[in-house]
């Protein structure tokens, strides 16, 4: 801690102000999350835990997540750098078009992707014929998951990549590297610690969705339309359990990459 | 051989235009200018790594204006070494060396050799934050070197170093140089200039305004810009001999015959001595006060200077002095009449090369 004035070993009125401020929005967070866990009986969450439709949506919302964000890292890495290193025209309304997945309500986005991918479309035609079903398949689930959490890779990785500094790239062109291979050398190795960081918040935002990933793909099952779908029938007391469970699997997820992100050099 | 001719370069609001200069294979050529006019961009332009706008670049009869960066042979070494910070210092210094025809063994043989020959191998395991600048800019000119450069190109490669460090980096580059390798070198520093370079080229406003060798263009600046920005107006080339007297902490340094007493550290060798002109003071007789240098000369010349007036003396060797022109009037100095020059032991500042 550093205190601004020297001459006051005392809290400054202003600071204990924004501290409780800040406390309440703190416990806005906590609050609800930790009174649902609490008001879950343990033998309820071990009954939960048991319940195979549980495992299965988590495994499904697990992997479904996770084949979304590898998938897409694919083109999204490469044109995190690009945005990072290079002008070009109308680079200002690719960065727009990227960040709107974040601002439409995502049951609009459900439409735009089911419209996009249904089987009378051309997309979702040409899918069909050679058998990977969108609509109600994980193929959707795995679409719809990755629009709207696509914009959290790539404005992770494009300041990861802005932050190397350019002069570092130069260097490595300048004693003979090809483009490629600074890239995959110097520029990679050097933001992949945002660039994982992104990674980690898109599989996040990808698990946690909701209602594009009900209108695409209803069925099968993941784990937030599973919730919904036992507090419709079933009322507050049967979601609960699978929230929590869901809640603790995710928790530990992130816990893990995050030490492993944090023990590599 | 390297040839300039005519480079101009636009990148956001730096200008370089119309730059000529040669290099020839055995040229330590630095080129001396004030911060911030755009001396790293012209480095870059002639490394490939931006484009020009205008001009060419020719290496021994071949046009290299529009070749890849990778095939140029051009070695640049920036300020700030821009090591990798994730490769230990034997993989930014392999980092370079190609791998055609060559075994991983024979890379690590040759980056071992380069390593020795700048005095980095005992760092080879070491990550570059853990060096200190003079290491780092070590481990930069080896990693430069492991690509064989036809040029090496350094962008003001002792600026951010120690004195003693400094002096080390400057017999290294020495070394190279009269080990064969063609260098091209940016400083803002005139004295890097003096201590290293066979030719320099003054850089002012985007542009080079003066090339020749270092005396000359110290002594003959050919814009009152060259002549503000060095400085210095009295420099002769010469040998300094180490004094007869023991307890004496000056040394004589002689040029063209001429024998001046100088305030040094070193003791002898090769070198440049410069001299302000406004150290210099002029009377009509002998003078008697402590400056160890005192000559008798005709006044060859005077001029006015942006403030006071420049008086040029032969002493068998031309000096330089300003002086004020309430002095000039008073001392009746005019071209032909002849004068006392005199300055301090203290005042003579001995440069080695």
């Amino acid at each position: 801690m550093t205190r601004s004035n020297s001459h006051s070993p005392s809290f400054e009125p202003t600071h204990l102000v924004f501290a409780g401020l800040g406390g309440l929005v703190l416990l806005f967070i906590i609050a609800p999350l930790a009174s649902m866990v609490l008001n879950s009986p343990i033998a309820d969450l071990t009954d939960t835990a048991a319940d195979t439709e549980v495992l299965n949506s988590i495994l499904l919302t697990l992997w479904t997540a996770l084949t979304a964000t590898l998938l897409i890292s694919l083109g999204a890495i490469p044109l995190a750098w690009l945005l990072a290193r290079k002008q070009f025209p109308m680079k200002r309304l690719v960065s727009a078009i990227i960040d709107l997945p974040v601002v439409i309500p995502h049951s609009a986005a459900g439409i735009a992707v089911l419209g996009f991918i249904a089987p009378n479309s051309v997309i979702g035609g040409a899918a069909e014929h050679v058998g990977i079903r969108f609509v109600g398949g994980a193929a959707g689930i795995i679409t719809a998951m990755a629009f709207v959490s696509v914009p959290f890779l790539i404005n992770a990785a494009r300041d990861g990549f802005a932050a190397v500094p350019e002069r570092l790239e130069k260097a490595a062109l300048s004693l003979g590297a090809s483009p490629t291979r600074v890239f995959f050398t110097i520029s990679l190795p050097l933001a992949w610690r945002s660039i994982l960081s992104g990674v980690v918040m898109m599989w996040a935002r990808g698990m946690s969705e909701f209602g594009a990933v009900a209108i695409v793909a209803y069925h099968p099952i993941v784990t937030s339309v599973l919730i919904y779908e036992r507090f419709g029938a079933y009322g507050l007391k049967y979601a609960r359990p699978v929230a929590v469970v869901f809640l603790g699997v995710c928790l530990l997820f992130f816990v893990v990459v995050r030490l492993l992100s944090r023990g590599k050099k | 051989m390297l040839y300039i001719k005519n480079l101009g370069v636009h990148i956001g609001t730096f200008t370089l235009r119309d730059i000529s200069f040669t290099v020839n294979r055995d040229d330590y050529f630095v080129l001396l200018g004030a911060s911030g006019i755009g001396k790293t961009l012209l480095l870059e332009a002639l490394a490939g790594l931006i484009p020009l706008k205008t001009g060419s670049i020719t290496r021994d009869e071949e046009d290299i204006t529009h070749l890849r960066i990778q095939k140029r042979g051009m070695g640049l070494v920036y300020q700030n070494q821009a090591l990798f910070p994730h490769l230990t210092v034997l993989h930014n210094i392999t980092y370079g060396i190609s791998r055609k025809g060559m075994t991983r063994a024979e890379r690590l043989a040759f980056a071992h050799a380069l390593a020795e020959k700048v005095g980095v191998n005992e760092l080879l395991h070491r990550y570059p934050n853990t060096l200190s600048g003079g290491e780092a800019q070590r481990v930069a000119l080896a990693r430069a070197l492991a690509t064989k450069p036809r040029c090496l190109l350094l962008d003001e490669p002792l600026a951010s170093l120690d004195p003693h460090a400094r002096s080390s980096m400057r017999t290294l580059l020495r070394s190279l140089h009269r080990n064969g390798q063609m260098v091209i070198h940016v400083t803002h520093d005139y004295e890097e200039a003096l201590s290293l370079a066979t030719q320099v080229g003054i850089m002012e406003q985007g542009t080079l305004v003066q090339t020749d060798t270092p005396t000359r263009v110290f002594q003959h600046p050919t814009s009152e810009f060259v002549a503000r920005f060095v400085g210095i107006r009295n420099v002769f080339p010469g040998m300094l001999e180490t004094s007869n007297t023991a307890q004496d902490d000056t040394a004589v340094f002689v040029t063209e015959g001429k024998r001046f007493r100088v305030l040094t550290s070193v003791k002898s060798g090769a070198g440049i001595l410069l001299i302000r002109s406004e150290d210099i003071t002029l009377s009509l007789n002998r003078p008697d006060s402590s400056a160890q240098n005192c000559f008798e000369g005709i006044v060859t010349d005077k001029a006015p200077a942006r403030l006071g007036l420049e008086i040029c003396v032969n002493i068998g060797v031309e000096i330089i002095a300003l002086i004020t022109s309430g002095s000039a009037q008073r001392l009746h100095l005019h071209p032909g009449s002849s004068v006392w020059l005199s300055f301090k032991a203290s005042a003579a500042r001995f440069i080695s090369t």
